[in-house]
């Protein structure tokens, strides 16, 4: 018995470079920032105190649970349809489809949230294609507010939400919905009564994560809403860049983090987490 | 699922709208690039380049574009090799210790990066890393691990685990069965992950903004401070630029699937 056990020891050793890697410059710097929520300008709770008195912190915490839950109320309605697109269309238009949400997932937010300036603002495409065709006689405050951060994070989100519940309906057994139209259902209730529960749990997968994704968002909502309606991610940046307030920054971030495992590991029994983050095994 | 079952009419317009939506903002960029005017515009007479020759020769944007190129393939490399070497020891180990650590090698992708950002901008500061091509090299590296156990993992799923004990029981060492039976076989898998790792570092910005301020002035950071100083058609360049290296490393990796799955 003591071979298998020497042999396990090789293969301990490949995992030890990135164990130590993420020890050292991942999980170290993030246990930092707990430390310094409990231990800066005093010792104390007293920066956890401020969730409770303190009108800002409150303010900016309903913002960011307001915008993501809007989010990912969006993100999910276009994702499911997107879905519902790519998971009944043929082979070859199906490649065609995904290719229409993998390019937008990996090119850069920097460039996304750049295009939705171009387009939203004053002076913008958008509003000069409505001036001229005298749609409207003002330019709209389409960005630098609310509404622009929830257009840009909405297009950020959707081939997040698209990917899992695309994975889910793809299980679907054709054959049932074929049944389901043989035996003289109409067109909606298959969809209503059979597709819709089969492709539940990838929805519910797809909702978790862009919930969680968009609860830290910064560079959409830090160009799109122009510092006017600030989220916890961007608020945790000036707190700690411009005002330099380590104590309440720190507190934040620690909150953040504990609401994303907390949501984690309460959806970890209602949803397989491999589907969500889609780590082969 | 062809044919038994076709969506209607009203769900595959939708579904185009919205297809239309995610494409349609991407797209906008390339003839506003191509604009003669001297502000962030349609194209008024005459397509014009001259925006593009305002990027290519200015040694700034030069300049931040080596840096984010060479400090992208630092990280890439640490990524690699150990992600790789991780996700290899989890899947024949195979116990419930090692999905514990592929959890913690997820983390990155979990824990939004600002908050990382403000822990390392302290902790980089006493190891005297901030602003250092080391320092967003190594962070762009441990972020970038994820992608590479995420691919080298679904590689390694398709692997016959018998193969490596028979290499084993034919006398291979542990270093001779990874170099001639293991790494050959989910090669495709590492390279998927050395270009999502790449396009990672290439795009990051949260961190950088914390632990970089003048020596280390990446391409997101330049962009970043255009689009927040003046938004001129030269930002407009930048961003197609972007897209297209995007889309050939995209293609890249589209190929190296194929040609495995081929395989």
């Amino acid at each position: 018995m003591a071979r298998p056990g020497q042999r396990q020891t090789g293969w301990w050793l490949l995992i030890l470079p990135a164990f130590l890697l993420m020890t050292a410059f991942y999980v170290a710097p993030i246990l930092q920032v707990l430390a310094i929520s409990f231990t800066e300008p005093q010792p104390g709770l007293q920066n956890y105190e401020r969730l409770f008195t303190s009108e800002s912190v409150q303010r900016v915490i309903v913002t960011t649970l307001r915008i993501c839950l809007i989010t990912t109320a969006l993100s999910l309605l276009l994702g499911y349809v997107l879905s519902y697109r790519i998971a009944l269309a043929g082979e070859r238009a199906r490649r065609w489809w995904i290719l229409a949400v993998l390019v937008p997932l990996w090119i850069s937010v920097l460039v996304r949230a750049f295009a939705w300036v171009t387009l939203l603002r004053r002076q913008g495409l958008v509003n000069q294609a409505l001036l001229e065709t005298g749609v409207i006689a003002e330019p709209l405050q389409l960005v630098w507010n609310e509404f622009g951060i929830v257009v840009g994070m909405v297009h950020y989100m959707v081939p997040y939400a698209v990917l899992p519940m695309l994975a889910s309906m793809r299980e679907v057994d054709p054959r049932l919905l074929a049944a389901a139209r043989g035996l003289g259902a109409s067109r909606f209730t298959v969809f209503r009564r059979v597709f819709l529960p089969l492709s539940a749990p990838g929805l519910i997968a797809a909702g978790l994560l862009v919930f969680i994704f968009s609860l830290g968002f910064y560079i959409t909502p830090a160009i799109l809403g122009g510092g006017k309606t600030l989220m916890v991610a961007e608020w945790i940046a000036l707190q700690i860049l411009d005002l330099i307030r380590w104590g309440l920054g720190a507190m934040m971030a620690a909150v953040l983090v504990v609401a994303i495992l907390a949501m984690l590991a309460l959806f970890s029994r209602a949803v397989d987490l491999r589907r969500v983050f889609g780590s082969g095994g | 699922m062809e044919g038994a079952h076709l969506p209607s009419a009203f769900a595959r317009s939708a579904a185009w709208l919205v297809a239309i939506y995610l494409v349609l903002p991407i797209g906008i960029v390339i003839p506003v690039s191509l604009t003669d005017q001297r502000f962030l515009s349609l194209p008024h007479e005459a397509l014009s380049l001259r925006h593009y020759a305002t990027v290519l020769g200015s040694p700034e944007w030069l300049g931040s574009i080596a840096q984010s190129f060479w400090i992208a393939v630092a990280s890439t490399l640490l990524a690699v090799s150990a992600g790789t070497l991780c996700a290899i020891g989890c899947w024949r180990i195979s116990r419930r210790s090692t999905d514990l650590i592929r959890a913690l090698m997820l983390l990155p992708i979990i824990i939004p990066s600002v908050v990382y950002a403000v822990g390392l901008y302290r902790y980089f500061a006493r190891l005297d890393l901030l602003d250092r091509f080391l320092g967003v090299a190594v962070a762009h590296g441990v972020t970038g691990i994820p992608y590479v156990v995420i691919t080298v993992s679904t590689a390694l799923a398709a692997f016959d685990p018998r193969l490596e004990q028979a290499a084993r029981s034919m006398g291979a060492s542990l270093l001779q069965t990874l170099r001639w039976v293991i790494l050959p076989r989910i090669m495709p898998g590492i390279a998927s992950g050395a270009i999502f790792a790449f396009i990672h570092s290439w795009d990051e910005l949260v961190i950088v903004l914390f632990i970089a301020s003048r020596n280390v002035f990446t391409l997101p950071r330049r962009i970043w401070d255009g689009i927040n100083e003046n938004l001129d058609p030269a930002m407009a360049a930048v961003a197609v630029l972007l897209v297209l290296f995007t889309l050939l490393l995209l293609l890249l990796d589209l190929a190296l699937r194929r040609r495995r799955d081929a395989a």
